[in-house]
């Protein structure tokens, strides 16, 4: 299935996790138990050593990922491995993927991630105007490349990544790096006002914590809601706790649940 | 983007989408005010950089150093800056141009603290709040910096992610500059991060080498044949460089830390150096295209030098290119040579380097038959902040000219 047809018939949710987080089995099952919540597409972080765009609870994800040993093709036999039904997004870090195999560039990464089933990828640190590469790469093994908006984004910028924007847009709600918070920043709907010309599904993340704040966004526009912390949050209480994956699998499920029904219950009602 | 955000391949602005409206502004400033000395910008700057900082500063004939190599050596006395480094000439520049931008608050990262000594001075200078992220491990090591950041008014926020270093220090402070860009500027410390940094940072540390050049020529009335600086990130280095760049004549030599030795532990992520223009690979960090200490996989790896102003993975993208077009020669010396030249230029001299300098001293005196008739080394700061690591280093090796410390042991001081 393409990202776009994952926000075709009603509002999507998309849940992130970094892959290997707390360890390579535990986070198989986790990844597992959001699409059994209702997850319609789900971003899963290939952990990078420097992640510069991530807050607190995403980077502590990712140092507990990389001492768990989750390398990129780890990553690659991971998205192999897990049973799911939904398109899955790489989101990484440029070095990672200008690193990987022989090519002089992206392309080798991009070539093993569509053979292991990868479907787009999000790149926090690699903005439109270093894209071309990637976007490249992308086209020739038919994945997306999904851009992040900025609250601050404007003009000129926003022009570019229209240009080579494909699956969704990645719409960021407030100003800061990702974590959970308790309100609903208003930016959402100046943010969608902004790109509501753009042919593709727009997705709203950074602070989204409950089903309440997902019925929101949808309401103000959205076509999907991307949801980070407040499910990494859910691995690491698990974690510290000694949990069980069981258990811990078992809240991301009901969890992913809540936010699966409040985005739906924020969409527009049928004529 | 402008054309010029890179250095051949290298450079450029790899950076979440929430920052690039900032550094955008940030490129906007930097062409206004410092290329174009728009409002009189750099006449304010160099005019403090005189007053509070004691510019212009002496090249000094090394005397014992001279008759030693039986070749020129000269001195360019950086640690006579205010301050005791380099540093103060990018931190009082970029602060200075805070406040010709608005911005109402100064964030900076620091590893060894030296950095955030600048820039805590600077800020108080120029009366601008002043917060310094610094990893947890880097406070513990360096109380005294800590110290003076705080006496100087800054807030110190200790970062706690990772291992608590200089690495995770620049993501959070880039972090921090995501949320507050609009009433915020972020000091980098060194000639690394995305366009506009490295090229702005390099034209406030350049007055090294403007001053130096002119200098040169008035006492020896030539040119000379080698400039020696030590290199981490890159900025006393670039500063040294930048006006000899384009006079062939001059050989460039960036010294290194070699640390213990220059080969990797993959399997541990660690690399028992800080040589990446000597031994890294190209990849992308902290916003820019460089020249970086990695595994096979591109993971970032934890540098070591004995020397923590050394300590960085990455190193400015001008001087990758700068070292691909041959045109500057990375080297690099290990941790006992240079403590040796530590010792050697305290002892000799009467000048206590930074164990940063002390590599640049390291590597004339390996290989000073081959650096011609005249010599500049650039003495980018002073050593006392390094007394208590030296002393300690010196007492776990067997170095040939370190001074007799059982004095301790005699009187019960306990230090070693």
């Amino acid at each position: 299935m393409s990202l776009e047809a994952a926000f075709a018939d009603e509002p999507a949710f998309v849940p992130y996790l970094a892959a290997g987080d707390p360890s390579y089995e535990a986070s198989i099952e986790y990844v597992e138990a959001l699409a059994r919540g209702g997850a319609d597409a789900i971003e899963l972080g290939l952990p990078f050593s420097e992640p510069i765009a991530e807050g607190t609870t995403i980077q502590e994800a990712i140092v507990r990922a990389l001492d768990a040993g989750m390398t990129p093709d780890r990553y690659l036999e991971f998205v192999r491995e897990v049973d799911v039904d939904v398109p899955l997004v790489c989101m990484t870090y440029y070095n990672l993927i200008y690193q990987y195999g022989e090519s002089d560039g992206p392309r080798s990464f991009v070539e093993a991630a569509a053979e292991a089933g990868i479907e787009g990828f999000v790149v926090p640190d690699l903005p439109a105007e270093e894209a071309g590469p990637l976007r490249a790469a992308c086209d020739e093994f038919g994945l997306d490349l999904v851009f992040i908006v900025a609250p601050t984004t404007e003009g000129d910028r926003l022009e570019t990544m229209k240009e080579q924007v494909s699956g969704y847009v990645y719409v960021q709600a407030r100003l800061g790096t990702t974590g959970a918070r308790d309100e609903v920043s208003d930016y959402t709907e100046r943010s969608l006002a902004r790109i509501a010309d753009w042919d593709v599904p727009k997705a709203v993340g950074f602070g989204i914590k409950t089903g309440d704040h997902a019925e929101r966004i949808v309401r103000a526009g959205a076509d999907g809601i991307i949801v980070g912390s407040a499910l990494v949050d859910i691995v690491a209480e698990g974690y510290e706790n000694g949990d069980s994956t069981e258990v811990v699998a078992d809240r991301l499920e009901a969890k992913a649940r809540e936010l699966k029904e409040g985005a739906l219950a924020g969409a527009p009602v049928e004529q | 983007m402008s054309t010029d955000s890179k250095f051949g391949e290298y450079g450029g602005q790899y950076v979440p989408e929430a920052l690039m409206p900032a550094i955008e502004e940030l490129t906007d400033a930097y062409e206004r005010y410092v290329l174009d000395n728009e409002d009189g910008f750099m006449d304010e700057f160099r005019e403090r950089m005189a007053d509070f900082g004691g510019r212009p500063l002496p090249l000094q004939r090394a005397d014992q150093l001279s008759q030693r190599y039986d070749t020129e050596v000269y001195l360019k006395r950086e640690d006579l800056l205010h301050g005791g480094a380099h540093k103060l000439n990018n931190a009082l520049g970029q602060v200075l141009l805070a406040k010709y931008m608005g911005k109402e608050r100064i964030i900076a990262e620091t590893g060894a603290g030296q950095h955030g000594t600048a820039t805590a001075m600077a800020a108080a200078h120029l009366d601008m709040p002043c917060e310094i992220y610094m990893g947890e491990t880097d406070i513990a090591r360096q109380r005294p910096n800590v110290f003076r950041m705080r006496t100087n008014g800054a807030e110190v926020n200790p970062v706690t992610t990772g291992r608590g270093t200089l690495k995770e220090a620049i993501s959070e402070t880039m972090r921090d500059w995501a949320r507050t860009v609009e009433n915020t500027h972020y000091v980098i410390g060194s000639v690394v991060g995305p366009h506009p940094f490295p090229s702005m940072v390099r034209d406030f540390q350049a007055l090294i080498s403007e001053e130096a050049r002119e200098q040169i020529q008035e006492k020896t009335s030539d040119l000379p044949d080698s400039v020696l600086a030590c290199a981490g990130g890159g900025s006393n280095t670039m500063g040294m460089f930048h006006n000899f760049v384009e006079d062939e004549t001059v050989d460039l030599y960036a010294v290194e830390a070699g640390g213990s030795s220059l080969s990797v532990d993959e399997e541990e992520g660690v690399a028992p150096n800080s040589a990446s223009l000597s031994t890294g690979e190209e990849g992308v960090l902290h916003g820019a295209r460089t020249k970086l200490l990695q595994d096979s996989d591109g993971q970032i790896m934890e540098s070591h030098s004995v020397s923590a102003g050394l300590d960085y993975a990455g190193v400015g993208p001008e001087l990758a290119h700068l070292v691909d077009e041959g045109r500057v020669e990375p080297v690099n010396v290990d941790d006992d040579t240079a403590l040796e030249a530590f010792h050697r230029l305290s002892q000799d001299e009467g000048i206590i380097p930074a164990l940063e300098t002390a590599h640049a001293f390291g590597y004339l005196e390996e290989h000073h038959d081959g650096l011609g008739e005249t010599v500049i080394v650039n003495v980018s700061g002073r050593g006392d902040k390094d007394l208590e690591t030296v002393i300690e280093e010196t007492g776990n090796r067997d170095l040939d000219n370190a001074p007799d410390m059982s004095i301790f042991r005699e009187i019960g001081g306990g230090m070693l």
